[in-house]
């Protein structure tokens, strides 16, 4: 049977990045035709400024070369350009006469440079910046002639002037507005820019209206008028004024294309509005209204489309935020959202003339929704990162401004600046991935994305403290914008659906088991995968305790094990110890079972615990059952440790008896799993010797009774605790702080710690549901109660807690007697 | 049955001794070549890798398994169940063995690494 054809109309990234989404999918679905204007296979289009500046050449921003077509056995025809579509018939028609036939079509025409209607646009020495015959001819008018306009101070006209400036042109740059990128830049950066811009030699005329392009004696143009009446000499004028969606074709073959702002019309899954057999991707579309300019929104729609192609049928496309950087190197500027404010927004500025550094941050509500960046730009993807996913800011508002490594970063040296790194400096500090490796790796591999780069190096795959830099890095090798579709970011690869949701369903339709909620919610894999599996066992388990059952094999080794793996693959044993509290017999214990099943290291943890590590996985039930005490939880996602000072019992400042409410809370809370490692603290006087303020609950003990924080974190990054309220009795921290771990417990997404939780929902949230509604507040602690109750100890409750005991057992295979007979 | 006699299986346990989307080890030592992971995914379906991961080393029995995968339990590296490699972009292989269920009963050949 043959296979369905797909033609591709246009040879650009948007078109092939959706083919590339396509093989990945369903590699042998279609017959593929590629049909390019362009002489050229598929490039990176966003750098042909670098290639104009002389900073790389053609054939570093070739993205597929001739080869990869003729692998993936795809049919490619360029320099054919397509004039008709028939469409009841499914055939395409080029310009030479040839008919093809199509039972899917891909309409990726991107877009043509905008052309002002005056006299002269059509003179030789004018020409629009869109492609590599456009750059050509602009390198080459600079080694002949040497005054040139540019029409347009946008992105595209300054990286242009910036690029002629540095093959010895003399350059002005004509612009109709007051400041320059008006839509990207507010005026006092877009006046920094300009400043910054006249001192590298590039000259500007601003407000001023082009009228005609005056043609030499020899025919090529030779000056510019303007309706002032002004003229000024020029031997090269290119227009920059903007790009219009290439909608000719769509047009004319009757699909529905909007007038303004251009673009053919689309749904979400990137299905033309007219006919669902023509797909349509990229700078030519118009999706909600909106038809965008920069890359990585093209790439979700390719996404979105292949996996549409693909009939897979899940992926919907639903808008992009997006951001800008400027590539002319040594100016540093970024802007993201709504940079410009409204009446119902607020601005929070800062702004060193002399130092050349602006910034602009504009808040609506407790949202970050806009940013402006000049001179320094280095939280541009922090801010990008916030605006992205509507975080509440109100309570780092007042240090927003200073940026997020005033908030708290470790791993990399203290670096922020991926621009002024060296090849060699580290990024990552958890995988040891230094910035050469990544620039090396988005440059061979032609990444696009974060996830890509996540992918390849591991960078920024751990702890992720390193995030804002490899975005940056990724911003500065693999073009200037980067952006990702707000709130949507899913589960994982197996699902469209994000951890909200998933939360939700299970709850709204009492769905009992992790096969139940693929099947539920569309799961397009058969068993999930390492990453989903276990967030939706926890989510089934918080949601329904006691009707769950438990799915050890969703779980990870640690908690299916009840050990912690380490690098050998031995696992560490930590045993409760009730507040930090022990007796000679625990430790005789202890020792006696160290030596006797030769655990090499005991080491005390930070938790006032001790570790036993290199125990056998064979040995563990036996080492639980010598020790006899109960377990730690140290390997799970769960109530750790309660860490106390000596309190009142002991210390002569201590006000109130902290240990003993540590073992209080540690009785009442064990066995407790929540989205994440829970650890509490508590300190029986303001000294605070138990490090209560980086803690998830951490108490502390004034005469009075006792002040509760909650959402610390001594982590990747060190979090101070927030005050949450004030209570005088042991039975109030109790209540408090059961009713806040149940909050976390039913609210938070898995692998969310406290910090984060508070952070996305707002401390005051967390405050009206605690401590304002009083009711609330009990149902929670009894809610957890009723959760807690009967909870079996997984080192001694085998059969209840679900632990599976043969893998303890290693196997033994045996020649089978029969077989050795058939021989 | 001719392949069948130059195949040394050996008897490893009954299919229903090896847990659901789980695995369970052979012991041998290093001069044997080390442990060997036996996995039983949701389709009843039963392979065996040697239980050390390309990246460094991890026992791959004790990942989670899904699909014809196994999550390394280490660093997360994805590895194919029916032929040892590594999922991209992560690159690396491990050994496999012949394994198959008659009666229910599982059978390995340690002999040959497939």
């Amino acid at each position: 049977m043959s296979k369905p054809k797909l033609a591709v109309i246009g040879n650009g990234m948007a078109g092939i990045r959706t083919i590339e989404e396509l093989l990945k999918l369903a590699p042998d679905k279609y017959d593929i035709t590629v049909f390019g204007a362009e002489p050229h296979p598929n490039y990176n289009r966003i750098l042909l400024s670098p290639v104009l500046a002389g900073e790389q050449t053609i054939k570093d921003i070739v993205l597929n070369d001739w080869d990869w077509y003729k692998d993936n056995g795809i049919n490619l025809i360029t320099g054919k350009k397509i004039v008709d579509i028939h469409r009841t018939k499914r055939e395409i028609k080029a310009e030479t006469g040839e008919i093809y036939s199509y039972d899917r079509l891909l309409v990726a025409t991107g877009s043509n440079p905008f052309i002002l209607p005056i006299s002269g646009a059509s003179l030789p020495g004018v020409i629009s910046y869109r492609d590599i015959a456009d750059t050509e001819a602009m390198i080459d008018a600079a080694k002949a002639y040497k005054k040139a306009i540019v029409i347009g101070g946008g992105l595209l006209g300054l990286e242009a002037a910036n690029g002629l400036k540095l093959r010895g042109m003399d350059v002005t740059v004509v612009h109709v507005m007051p400041w320059l990128m008006e839509r990207q830049l507010d005026e006092r950066a877009g006046k920094l820019l300009q400043a910054s811009l006249e001192a590298k030699g590039i000259e500007f005329k601003m407000q001023a209206n082009t009228e005609a392009l005056i043609p030499g004696e020899s025919g090529r143009v030779a000056a510019i008028k303007f309706k002032s009446g002004e003229q000024i000499p020029a031997e090269l004028v290119v227009m920059a004024v903007g790009i219009r969606p290439n909608t000719e074709l769509a047009a004319k073959s009757g699909l529905a294309v909007s007038q303004r702002p251009g673009g053919i019309l689309v749904n979400d899954t990137m299905q033309t509005l007219t006919d669902p057999r023509i797909y349509s991707v990229g700078e030519c579309v118009n999706h909600r209204g909106i038809a965008y300019g920069l890359v990585a929104p093209l790439f979700e729609m390719a996404k979105v489309c292949a996996n549409h192609l693909a009939e897979y049928g899940i992926g919907r496309y639903v808008g992009s935020v997006t951001s800008t950087k400027l590539k002319v190197t040594g100016v540093d500027l970024f802007s993201a959202g709504n940079f410009q404010g409204d009446a119902d927004t607020e601005d929070i500025t800062l702004s060193d003339p002399i130092g050349g550094v602006y910034k602009r941050l504009v808040i609506k509500g407790n949202k970050l929704v806009g940013a402006c960046l000049y001179g320094d730009t280095v939280d541009g993807s922090w801010y990008f990162k916030l605006l992205r996913e509507g975080k509440d800011i109100a309570e780092i508002r007042d240090q927003l401004m200073f940026g997020e490594s005033n908030i708290g970063d470790v791993g990399h040296e203290g670096n922020t600046r991926a621009a002024s790194m060296k090849d060699t400096d580290e990024v990552c500090g958890c995988n040891g991935v230094c910035k050469g490796a990544i620039t090396k790796a988005i440059k061979e591999k032609g990444l696009f994305t974060l996830d890509e780069v996540k992918k390849h190096t591991k960078a920024a795959s751990s702890c992720g403290s390193c995030t804002g830099l490899v975005e940056q890095i990724l911003m500065f090798t693999a073009g200037g914008d980067y952006s990702a579709t707000p709130k949507m970011k899913p589960m994982c690869g197996c699902t469209d659906h994000t951890h909200q949701e998933a939360r939700d369903a299970i709850k709204a339709n009492k769905l009992l088991s992790v096969p139940d909620v693929m099947k539920f919610l569309n799961w397009r894999t058969p068993n999930g995968c390492s990453s989903c599996r276990p967030a939706l066992n926890y989510y089934l388990l918080s949601t329904w305790p006691k009707d769950y059952i438990d799915d050890p094999q969703s779980r990870f080794i640690n908690e299916r094990a009840h050990a912690n793996i380490q690098k050998d693959g031995t696992f560490s044993v930590i045993p409760r110890m009730w507040g930090g509290e022990t007796t000679a017999d625990e430790l005789r214990r202890i020792a006696n079972a160290v030596d006797k099943y030769k655990i090499p290291t005991v080491k005390v943890t930070g938790g006032q615990r001790i570790d036993l590590l290199g125990v056998k996985k064979e040995d563990l039930p036996s080492v639980w059952k010598d020790i006899g005490m109960p377990s730690g939880h140290a390997y799970a996602k769960a109530l750790r440790t309660v860490k106390t000072c000596v309190g009142s019992e002991w210390c002569r400042f201590g006000t109130q008896d902290s240990t003993q409410m540590g073992k209080d809370l540690e009785r009442a809370f064990w066995r407790m799993y929540a989205p994440h490692k829970v650890k509490f603290a508590v300190s029986g006087c303001p000294r605070n010797c138990a490090e209560a303020g980086i803690k998830d609950v951490g108490v502390i003990g004034v005469d009075s009774g006792w002040e509760l924080y909650v959402a610390g974190n001594g982590g990747i990054k060190t979090e101070v605790a927030q005050f949450f309220v004030k209570v005088k009795t042991s039975e109030e921290v109790l209540e408090y702080t059961g009713a806040f771990m149940q909050l976390y417990r039913e609210e938070g997404w898995y692998l969310e710690r406290t910090v984060h939780y508070v952070s996305r929902v707002g401390l005051d949230y967390v405050k009206k549901k605690v401590l304002d509604d009083a009711a609330n507040r009990k149902a929670l602690w009894e809610r957890l109660q009723f959760a807690l109750d009967g909870e079996p100890d997984p080192w001694f409750e085998f059969a209840k807690a679900r632990v599976d005991t043969r893998q303890f057992i290693p196997i033994k295979p045996i020649a089978p007697a029969g077989a050795i007979a058939a021989e | 049955m001719k392949i069948e006699t130059h195949m040394n299986w050996r008897y490893v346990c009954r299919l229903d001794e090896l847990p659901v989307l789980g695995a369970r080890v052979i012991e041998r030592s290093d001069e044997e070549g080390g442990n060997v992971a036996v996995f039983r995914n949701d389709q009843d379906v039963v392979f065996a890798l040697l239980d050390k991961c390309p990246h460094k080393g991890g026992p791959l029995s004790q990942g989670i398994v899904f699909g014809e995968r196994v999550a390394c339990p280490l660093h997360n590296w994805t590895i194919e169940l029916k032929s040892g490699e590594a999922v991209a972009p992560d690159v690396g292989c491990t050994k496999r063995f012949p394994v198959k269920i008659e009666s229910a009963s599982v059978f390995i050949d340690l002999s040959t690494h497939a």
